[in-house]
């Protein structure tokens, strides 16, 4: 826009207009709500795995907050500790898929020869499915939350190999990478200046869609008996064990499905607000 | 004559907080039939809103006409609804832009681009809208138009693509054209042949053309009227020989002067030992697949060169002709395919990543995109010290040394903080030019450097690489499409055409007495050599 006197121009600051995005507002008030009560609650809850077979199948109110299961269990309570199974897992997955994924999709575009070793092995890895995967590894090594977190990871690992690789192969041309390469900057530096900034905007929005997946998928392995085992409670497990009594008692299945519902919509909420305020291309037409 | 657009006391505001209130500010010109108007300005001047305004494309949200009219075809476009505006656009007025690739869609075959006006416009037959899409590129001079009309934009050149994007524009016969700088992207000598083909055009159609540009020595060849702008006014305007020849303003002699001459200035021979030299150096592309045999390129041939301390090189071409393969060769950015490059008799072509290290600093490379070859997220000064740092020089003096750069290449010590993006592109190829000279290279390759500046910032920065030159007794490579800026910075020149040299030899005897059919072609395509022949720059 301007001229050879170029006047110091400052972009409103991206920070604010992201905590300005509805959805970001709602998202993250509702994840913060989830984290807090997950987090807390099981301190002042009743213990979520003591049995009273005289207090079972009681509606909400008449039996704590959510009602009783068929043992007699405190819903509340078990939905309170399933969300700490839920967000450990959503977590741990996004964390080490995008470690590990951000390394190999560096690696990948940048160093020519290692870049169809690598991503062949990451087209092998796509083709498996995660709930075959995570029901072989069980089936090998028992039903702990490490499986079940590894068996997420492993498919997770090749789309965020692709988006870093497909990032660092544009950046790689740019003339400032060259001008990097003309100053004798070393490879490893100029990974770590000049590409890895430019990876970290699509990443974060990739991690929380990856988070919120992840979500999902622990519960529909709960829920096929293929997961957490069942005397840690996690949403999907709860509501396998309530699906028999669905009609009698849809409290069982409902709390925690409406917990892992919200969960994942907040979390995908703050992934777009995330896009939103990241991509330049949008933000613009934003402001 | 008949009016075609007049415009009025047009304003146009632009969003709170920029560095002025209006981007153009009571604006009034008019545009005749058969007459070729130019407006002339630098980037921010206003003439591209200007444009915009017109064709109704104005970025409502941040570019608002707060007052005038615009009349075209007894309608005022500000107030008409967008119906008529839709209407009125392709029957009446057209634009052709900048960019062709990006203008053309790119899955779509260039027929049917043009058919789908006809088509909306209308009420042709398919047969009868074929018809007058061949007619059309048979207008446009492109050859074999049935061929033509079934391929994509990729699978032609950029001079063919903007042939077509006229053509498209034209298909309905409007009145009048918008050329929005449509030939600055091209090489010399398409450019050429497409303002003749503007021209030829316009006269035989009687159309008024409004054509934006930033160069004058494309002034000097087509316009009829010349109006001149600067910082969102008009500051000048004139029939096109008075405006050349008794320009009023300053800003008009200033941009008149900053068109550099084609006639080389006085050069000192060098003598000076010999910083660099290429021997037989090629280059080729692609090669035997899996599957039988690839394209093959020979992006470079045989080339070979000296390069003295204190003295510029240049490589002149059009796109494609390897001038660029040979200076990524040389810096061993890309490495190649046979060939020595000698510096101190070592041959660099040779070695090793890990050994090439050390040859690093005393090369360096200035790049054409301003806005590409600064990282966009270090500051200044952390690209400037980046590289003295790698070669283990301590920060305080490497910092210390950008500041002096930074008073060197006329910019202040205090801007190091600051991010790319607060500068300008003449600004930001300054700070290129110190970031270069921060390693204290002895040999210099600018990769037409200059050819993504205004007319006006490339005189300046063409003195800045000439000063640094001199300074610091670099031997320069200086690769540039642009005839008229090597004949002022190049004491030697190479002509390259596809992959080949073609000419050599120093400037002056190559630009008074070419020797080969495409030294002279190139030569006579350079624009504005008949109406500027012996200003001396």
């Amino acid at each position: 826009m301007s001229g050879e006197a170029a006047a110091a121009r400052s972009d409103p600051a991206p920070l604010r207009i992201f905590l300005s995005h509805p959805g970001v507002l709602f998202g993250g008030m509702t994840l913060a709500g989830i984290v807090l009560l997950t987090g807390i609650g099981p301190v002042f809850a009743t213990d979520p795995v003591s049995i009273n077979p005289l207090n079972r199948l009681k509606p909400p109110g008449a039996g704590g907050f959510f009602g009783t299961d068929m043992l007699g269990r405190d819903v509340f309570s078990r939905v309170l500790n399933g969300g700490r199974m839920s967000l450990t897992v959503g977590l741990a997955v996004a964390f080490l898929s995008v470690t590990i994924g951000l390394t190999l999709g560096l690696i990948a575009g940048y160093i020519r020869s290692l870049d169809a070793v690598i991503m062949r092995v990451m087209d092998g890895l796509m083709s498996i499915p995660a709930i075959l995967l995570a029901i072989a590894m069980i089936a090998l090594s028992g039903a702990t939350l490490t499986t079940v977190i590894v068996a997420i990871v492993i498919p997770e690992i090749p789309r965020v190999v692709r988006l870093v690789r497909s990032v660092v192969l544009t950046v790689r041309e740019e003339p400032y990478v060259e001008a990097a390469i003309a100053a004798g900057t070393r490879t490893f530096q100029i990974m770590r200046r000049h590409i890895l900034p430019n990876t970290v905007a699509p990443l974060i929005v990739q991690a929380t869609y990856i988070c919120g997946s992840a979500m999902l998928l622990e519960a529909i392995l709960g829920f096929l008996g293929a997961g957490i085992p069942p005397e840690i409670p996690s949403w999907g497990n709860i509501m396998a064990e309530g699906r028999t009594y669905f009609q009698l008692t849809p409290w069982i299945i409902f709390f925690p499905g409406l917990a892992l519902a919200l969960a994942v919509l907040a979390v995908n909420f703050i992934g777009d607000g995330l896009r939103d305020t990241l991509d330049p291309r949008i933000a613009r037409t934003m402001r | 004559m008949t009016t075609i657009l007049d415009i009025q006391d047009l304003s146009v505001s632009l969003p709170p907080g920029g560095d002025r209130e209006f981007a153009i500010e009571e604006v009034s010109l008019t545009v005749d039939s058969c007459e070729i108007v130019c407006v002339v300005g630098e980037s921010g001047s206003g003439k591209s809103v200007t444009a915009f305004s017109v064709m109704g494309l104005l970025d409502r949200r941040a570019l608002n006409p707060v007052a005038g009219t615009i009349r075209l075809a007894d309608k005022d476009l500000l107030t008409i609804d967008d119906r008529t505006l839709r209407q009125l656009r392709g029957e009446r007025v057209s634009m052709i832009f900048q960019e062709p690739m990006t203008a053309l869609n790119p899955v779509m075959r260039v027929g049917d681009q043009i058919a789908e006006t006809l088509e909306i416009h209308t009420g042709l037959s398919s047969t009868q809208r074929h018809a007058r899409v061949l007619q059309a590129l048979a207008d446009v001079q492109l050859p074999d138009p049935k061929s033509l009309a079934i391929s994509y934009p990729h699978q032609l050149s950029g001079g063919q693509r903007q042939r077509i994007m006229i053509a498209m524009a034209l298909i309905l016969e409007p009145k009048l054209l918008i050329a929005d700088e449509p030939t600055t992207a091209l090489d010399v000598t398409t450019q050429a042949k497409i303002l003749a083909l503007i021209k030829q055009l316009q006269s035989s159609r009687g159309m008024g053309v409004l054509f934006i540009t930033h160069d004058f020595g494309v002034v000097a060849e087509i316009a009829d009227r010349v109006i001149v702008m600067q910082n969102g006014r008009i500051v000048e305007q004139g029939q096109v020989d008075h405006l050349l020849n008794a320009p009023k303003h300053p800003y008009t002699r200033l941009l008149i002067d900053a068109v550099p001459s084609m006639t080389p200035p006085e050069r000192r021979h060098s003598n000076d030992k010999e910083a660099l030299a290429a021997n037989r150096i090629h280059k080729i592309y692609g090669k035997s697949g899996w599957f039988g045999r690839g394209r093959v390129v020979h992006a470079a041939q045989d080339i070979s060169l000296t390069l003295r301390r204190g003295e510029t090189l240049g490589i002149v071409g059009e796109s494609g002709s390897g001038k660029s393969t040979v200076a990524r060769c040389i810096m061993r950015l890309i490495d190649p395919t046979s060939g020595e490059i000698l510096i101190d008799s070592i041959d660099i072509a040779a070695l090793r990543q890990s050994e090439l290290r050390r040859f690093r600093h005393q090369i360096q490379i200035i790049f054409q995109d301003p806005y590409r070859s600064l990282n966009p997220r270090r500051t200044v000064g952390d690209s400037i010290v980046e590289g003295p740092m790698n070669f283990g020089v301590a920060a305080v003096e490497a910092w210390e040394r950008a500041r002096e750069l930074m008073e060197t290449v006329g910019l202040s010590a205090e801007s190091l903080s600051r991010f790319p993006h607060q500068f300008s592109g003449g600004q930001r190829q300054r700070i290129c030019i110190a970031r270069a000279l921060a390693m204290k290279p002895r040999i210099l390759i600018a990769d037409e450097a200059v050819s993504a500046l205004d007319v006006s910032v490339q005189a300046q920065v063409l003195d800045l690489l000439d000063d640094v030159r001199q300074e610091f007794q670099l031997a320069m490579l200086f690769i540039t499409h642009d005839l008229r800026v090597a004949a002022q910075i190049c004491d030697r020149i190479m002509v390259m055409q596809d992959g080949q040299l073609v000419e050599r030899g120093s400037t002056a005897t190559v630009y008074a007495n070419p020797q080969q059919q495409y030294t002279r072609e190139l030569l006579a395509a350079a624009p504005g050599r008949r109406k500027f022949p012996q200003k001396v720059g």
